[in-house]
């Protein structure tokens, strides 16, 4: 491992140090610490304890970029790293584009995701929690049959970054949930649900709520059929909104828009949704679950307003996008940790609220008749942010008369994103900021295809 | 990687907590991808991870720690992190661990011929002209090689020794294509447990081909149709459906639990008497082939649906441990960094003897799905999703218009019942296998085959 009292900053300095004339090295480096423990018939089903750390390297030389990382801070390997990013950097095609960032003088927002009290909570009481909430989720209803699972897991992670062009950033977070899942039974019908709760350590869990969601989820769709087929307004909740947005998210890259695959490209100050449509990205708002100080090349994180009433505004860049657009970063470079490079993307965010302040129940009067979804599949291979086609599976409660009535099963519900948005005619205020990189809210859309029987 | 004596005391130590089983997972995995977008060569990168894990069961409980320090310490502290959840002291244990059961590592030396980065490159190139040549639509291309080496080593407590050498080779194209209705996009990709040889078999300018085409075919496409249809899969076209229709469902952890629609079958007709299901982990060079499990079990062939009635589940250790049974080879992780589960392999149905034309021919209505994305399945209600990505509607008994993509939807048990006609041909197609946050490289077949009802989620009235 690397020199004791080493501080994570000072390795990635120490290693960009190391950069060669002419060559421009950018340094990433993290560390971690996860537990996580799964219950079972009341017992510990199994815990895992782990620490993890490790190095990504980007080189430029001559307008090439090259990548190399590595799941270890040992020393052997921080030097083979960078000679490995220095050797793909030479095979890269010369783009007048690529660089690493400059300092940009925007001041970073001091959202600290950091529970101090985390690190000396011993493992005896996240087993107590979890044990007590698995017993919970199988005593709350006499129709649970099954508590598939319970789970609590905590981490902290730290991450620093150094460059040759003057970049020095360095944020730490800590994490923390319960999930449970649970089947519900009655007769030969079996029904699942599942239930969770995050926070930025232990002491924001709420796993009363976890199980209540997961029993009602569950519970609710005993004696689902297979729904009718026709033209419906369909109500999504707040989860499955969560998701929706996500999609959508990856359109707004503006790597996507300068490659052609986003249906967004070429649209700016055009109408793309309803006027209900404001979509903002504010990883500076400390409730998002995504809330960050720095983006994944250590600029500070904005506050970006990507649609606006409706009207597209703009799109989110890192520096090689933007400089391909001729503008500058967004402050919202992500990454998939050490082992990947950045690209621009969005870590929270968020329809705005509707006027009329609606929760669930709210938007249900609102709508009178359609189809509630409370939750989606197929997401990943039914949701294209290129095309903008969009068919997923879903079960969920019909609504008659505005409120939520017979549950259905083995439906498919499908439009387009474009569509989607222009259809959008109810939004609640019922925001929640779930795990993931945008918050949920109860919305209606109007004139979607729901295929059943 | 580690020496003998070295795993016997980690062994030993993971013991003296009082757990009856102990294991040590070690890896070491170098991976290098390049990526050729928008015309230019942007990103190649190299990775490197390596590491172990140490998983100590004592009674109904796993303990399992992690670590990147392969040192003798690093190895002896994870181990006593693991032996943590043991309840009761026990006495000091020696292991002996005795490579009884050691599978040869899973390659020749031509498999380890890696291909040179100025290799690799031009085949990106070549594939990239492959596609824009397709047609003047093409407006986009995107091209992608990656290469990795997974060594692996299990030790365990019953003298357990094995250790593999595992090569795999992905070569991806997609492509986005633009006309009046828009943008469309077309994948295809190619992947063996191989090394440079992937490319003794496949032609990339044809794989670019193919994705390009099916991007262009999609441009005129109509809307799919809503509500139930007959469907004819292509042989090849995915093999998904058995994989997310009864393949989750079949594996054991989700059985003991009684959170599958197939948990108390075994013996029941679960399916159409044309359908034999095979999950296979030995079959040549296929994406979810393998000479050892993440478990040190070597790979085997199993048998889970023979003409329609259900035969067995797929086991892990802890399963099979339970159960008092052998495990079937598959026991499958992440990385290191991961808890063993039950995965499957390479997943398969069996061929039929109809002719593959002939089903179509005989179909009046329907879609025909030449190539399927994604799927996924809720294993306790039956009720899987998989989406298209290239289908046509069957008009009369044939193959007329193309359709844009959509999801279909079914529910295992009751779609297993509705296949009346399989054909003779049959073909392999890789994909990755996402299950509780770990995903895994598996294999999906079939043959061309007839559902004679099943929801589709079109936009179509």
């Amino acid at each position: 491992m690397h020199g004791a009292g080493e501080r994570l900053i000072e390795l990635a300095e120490r290693v960009a140090g190391w950069a060669k004339a002419g060559e421009d090295v950018e340094v990433y480096v993290a560390r971690g610490e996860d537990t996580e423990i799964r219950a079972y018939g009341g017992e510990v089903e199994s815990l895992t304890s782990a620490t993890s750390a490790g190095i990504g390297i980007r080189v430029v030389v001559d307008h090439r970029l090259g990548f190399a990382w590595a799941g270890s801070l040992d020393e052997e390997l921080l030097g083979t790293t960078l000679e490995a990013a220095r050797d793909n950097a030479r095979f890269a095609t010369p783009d007048e584009h690529v660089r690493l960032p400059e300092p940009d003088q925007v001041p970073a927002v001091p959202v600290g995701r950091w529970d101090e009290g985390l690190a000396s909570v011993d493992t005896a009481s996240k087993v107590d929690l979890v044990l007590a909430l698995e017993a919970q989720a199988r005593g709350a209803d006499p129709r649970v049959r099954q508590v598939s699972s319970a789970d609590y897991g905590d981490g902290s992670v730290e991450v620093a970054l150094a460059s040759t062009r003057g970049i020095r950033s360095s944020h730490r977070r800590t994490s923390g949930f319960v999930s449970v899942g649970v089947i519900a039974g009655e007769g030969d019908a079996s029904q699942t649900g599942s239930g969770f709760s995050v926070g930025q350590g232990m002491g924001d869990l709420d796993p009363d709520r976890a199980t209540a969601d997961a029993v009602q989820r569950a519970v609710r769709m005993l004696g689902a059929v297979k729904g009718p087929s026709g033209r419906a307004t369909v109500v999504f909740d707040r989860r499955a909104v969560t998701t929706l947005l996500a999609a959508v998210s990856a359109a707004l890259s503006g790597e996507a828009v300068s490659k052609g695959r986003s249906f967004f490209a070429g649209r700016i100050g055009e109408d793309v949704g309803s006027p209900l449509v404001t979509l903002i990205d504010d990883p500076t708002d400390a409730r998002a679950y995504g809330a960050s100080a720095y983006d994944a090349e250590g600029l500070a994180c904005r506050r970006n307003v990507l649609v606006q009433r409706g009207m597209l505004q703009g799109f989110l860049y890192d520096t090689i996008a933007g400089a391909r657009a001729g503008v500058a970063s967004s402050g919202a470079a992500v990454r998939g940790g050490y082992a990947g490079t950045p690209s621009p993307g969005c870590r929270a965010l968020v329809l705005a609220p509707g006027p009329e302040g609606l929760d669930e129940a709210g938007v249900l009067a609102a709508v009178g008749d359609g189809v509630f979804v409370q939750s989606m599949t197929g997401v990943h291979s039914g949701v294209n942010p290129i095309s903008g086609d969009f068919s997923v599976g879903a079960e969920g409660l019909m609504i008659r008369d505005g409120t939520l009535a017979e549950p259905v099963r083995e439906i498919t519900v499908a439009s387009t994103l474009q569509r989607m948005l222009r259809a959008l005619h109810v939004v609640g205020a019922d925001v929640e900021w779930l795990p993931g990189i945008a918050a949920g809210q109860t919305i209606a859309i109007g004139d979607m295809q729901v295929s059943g029987v | 990687m580690i020496d003998t004596p070295v795993l016997e005391r980690v062994l030993g130590q993971a013991l003296r907590g009082g757990g009856e089983f102990a294991e040590i997972f070690a890896e070491d995995r170098t991976s290098a991808s390049a990526v050729l977008d928008d015309g230019r060569v942007e990103e190649l990168s190299s990775g490197r991870e390596r590491g172990a894990g140490v998983r100590v069961i004592s009674g109904e409980t796993t303990g399992y720690a992690h670590t990147a320090d392969l040192s003798e310490v690093g190895l002896l502290r994870a181990a006593e992190a693991a032996a943590a959840v043991a309840r009761s002291g026990g006495d000091e244990r020696t292991v002996p661990a005795d490579p009884r059961l050691s599978p040869r590592g899973g390659t020749d030396d031509r498999m380890a011929v890696s291909l040179s980065k100025a290799d690799t490159l031009e085949l990106l190139r070549r594939a990239d002209e492959a596609a824009r040549s397709t047609g003047g639509a093409v407006s986009q291309v995107q091209a992608g090689c990656g290469a990795s080496r997974r060594q692996v080593l299990v030790a365990n407590s019953d003298g357990l020794l094995a250790a593999d050498d595992q090569y795999r080779t992905r070569f991806s194209v997609s492509c986005v294509a633009v006309g009046d209705s828009g943008l469309q996009t077309g994948f295809e990709t190619a992947a063996r447990t191989v090394g440079a040889d992937l490319f003794d078999d496949v032609s990339v300018d044809d794989l670019a081909r193919t994705a390009a085409e099916r991007a262009l075919s999609k441009l005129s496409a109509r809307p799919a149709p809503s509500g139930e249809v007959a469907v004819v899969l292509a042989g090849g076209s995915g093999g998904i459906l058995f994989h997310e229709a009864c393949g989750h469902g079949l594996e054991a952890d989700h059985i003991v639990k009684e959170a599958s629609v197939y948990a108390g079958r075994i013996g029941e007709l679960v399916a159409s008497p044309l359908v034999t299901l095979v999950d296979d982990g030995t079959v040549g060079a296929e994406w979810g082939t393998f000479a050892i499990d993440d478990e040190g079990r070597p790979a085997q062939r199993n048998v889970l649906i023979e003409d329609g009635i259900l035969t067995d589940y797929l086991w892990d250790y802890l399963r099979a441990r339970k159960e008092g049974r052998t495990p079937s080879g598959n026991g499958r992780r992440q990385s290191y960094q991961h808890l063993p589960m039950v995965r499957m392999t390479n997943t398969f149905l069996l061929p039929g003897n109809d002719d593959a034309d002939e089903i179509v021919a005989q179909t009046q209505h329907g879609v025909y799905v030449a190539k399927l994305g994604g799927g996924q399945v809720n294993t306790t209600t039956g009720d899987f999703v998989f989406g298209t990505t290239e289908a046509y509607l069957i008009e009369n008994g044939r193959i007329t218009e193309p359709l844009r993509d959509a999801n279909l939807i079914g529910n295992g048990p009751e779609i297993l019942t509705r296949i009346d006609a399989v054909g003779a041909d049959f073909a392999m197609t890789p994909g990755t296998c996402g299950k509780d946050g770990q995903s895994v490289p598996v294999g999906c077949g079939q043959a061309t085959l007839r559902l004679t009802g099943v929801t589709i989620g079109g936009t179509a009235e």
